[in-house]
């Protein structure tokens, strides 16, 4: 193996690329003709996923956990019903899981048999999640994959892999970064990366945002 | 079934590729096809893992060397065409030749669409009490069902520690095998990582799954 074919092609060759333009519109087309698809649900669902649904809702979600030891208790105990409580604009589902991360234990989030994500806090997964070395190697080998992400964490730090092998959906909630005593949500918020809410990666440290 | 969505474990598919430039989606055509199924998702005709088992049933060549959309488009045409909702003939000239059927439910529509969409609850009323307790040494089954399963092959047969009660869910292999909302206790179950793979293991790595009650048993 080498090259692109490592990745998930989800960056199409060229004629595939046709190939797809092509079928989806063919698609997109009959089920629209028949008057089962409207196209202006389309539009508005991939405007939601391209605008709305992100990153950003997991990173209010844990910085209020780092601020608030209460509503930290509550995510910990049943995260739909605590961040219910927030008045999201955009309503999370059922069955959302946090899970912590300590001094002694590291946990990533993986979903070997499809692409299971928390979709409503993270958006739509990228590429590497749903890619075939993602999905095989991190139940086997998770700091090698860490690794991958070019990180490496202390030799005696425990890794805890949650595969979502069911309607469970799960976000990890990272340690948070020194240097932060007194912050404002909005700010600690700006640490938070995607990747530190899936487990491959780490918040910003302090001095990574502007003052 | 055994197949090759089930890849926990495998070896030999290369390094993970963080992307540092990621979008949404990487092309037009990937948008389009992921907001049909959605749309397509919430008409009744299926639901979610009936459509998972649909991707899985792909021939293993196809879905290993199909993008992530490209398996989702497979997926939607061949429900579409079982579900009598599309033609081959259509699909081939790129235009409905006749009205559509009445759809089970009526599917997401309107501009405000994005917002209404939102991930179902699961929850069943349990049909007996919980076999298993937080704590409890529980065992994989050591099963190899033909139709759609979530317990994957990398835990079967292996020794693990029941840690969460979920709760009660739809049981997806009752969904798929017999389309009935089956009840099912789902427990997080979590294996030490020398259970599963011997001296091969990381140390001091744990892996979870989310396992059904059937797919458990006492030990």
């Amino acid at each position: 193996m080498s090259g692109s074919h490592q990745h998930d092609h989800d960056h199409e060759h060229g004629s595939e690329l046709s190939e797809m333009q092509l079928r989806v519109r063919a698609l997109e087309t009959i089920l629209t003709e028949k008057g089962y698809v409207d196209p202006a649900a389309l539009d508005s669902i991939i405007e939601t996923y391209e605008t709305k649904i992100g990153p950003h809702i997991g990173a209010r979600v844990v910085a209020r956990a780092w601020i608030d030891t209460d509503f930290r208790t509550a995510l910990i105990a049943d995260a739909s019903k605590a961040i219910a409580r927030l008045g999201l604009e955009q309503k999370v589902g059922d069955h959302l899981i946090a899970v912590a991360n300590t001094l002694t234990t590291h946990n990533m989030i993986v979903c070997t048999l499809c692409s299971c994500y928390p979709w409503d806090l993270l958006g739509l997964p990228p590429a590497w999640y749903k890619s075939a070395p993602y999905r095989a190697r991190t139940v086997k080998e998770p700091r090698k994959v860490l690794a991958d992400f070019g990180v490496t964490l202390p030799e005696d730090t425990k890794v805890r892999v949650w595969d979502s092998t069911a309607e469970t959906r799960f976000i990890v909630l990272p340690m948070r970064p020194a240097g932060t005593e007194g912050w404002s949500e909005e700010k600690l918020a700006s640490l938070v990366t995607r990747d530190s809410m899936i487990g491959t990666g780490f918040p910003k440290a302090a001095n990574e945002v502007a003052p | 079934m055994n197949g090759v969505h089930d890849m926990g474990g495998m070896d030999g598919f290369g390094k993970v590729a963080p992307d540092p430039h990621e979008v949404p989606f990487h092309a037009d055509w990937q948008a389009r096809c992921f907001a049909l199924n959605r749309v397509m998702g919430s008409a009744g005709e299926w639901n979610i893992d009936i459509g998972r088992y649909w991707i899985e049933t792909l021939p293993p060549a196809v879905y290993l060397s199909s993008s992530y959309y490209r398996k989702w488009l497979l997926r939607l045409e061949r429900l579409c065409l079982d579900r009598g909702l599309v033609s081959e003939a259509e699909l081939a000239n790129g235009h409905s030749t006749g009205p559509g059927r009445p759809l089970k439910r009526q599917p997401l529509s309107g501009p405000e669409a994005g917002a209404a969409v939102s991930r179902p609850n699961h929850d069943q009323p349990p049909r007996a009490p919980a076999l298993f307790a937080v704590g409890q040494k529980v065992r994989a089954r050591n099963i190899h069902p033909r139709s759609h399963t979530r317990l994957p092959r990398f835990t079967r047969g292996h020794l693990g520690t029941i840690e969460r009660i979920q709760g009660c869910h739809t049981y997806p292999d009752a969904m798929v095998e017999k389309n009935i909302k089956q009840g099912e206790w789902l427990y997080t179950v979590v294996f030490e990582g020398l259970e599963l793979w011997g001296p091969d293991a990381e140390v001091g790595a744990t892996v979870s799954i989310e396992a059904f009650e059937p797919y458990l048993e006492s030990v």
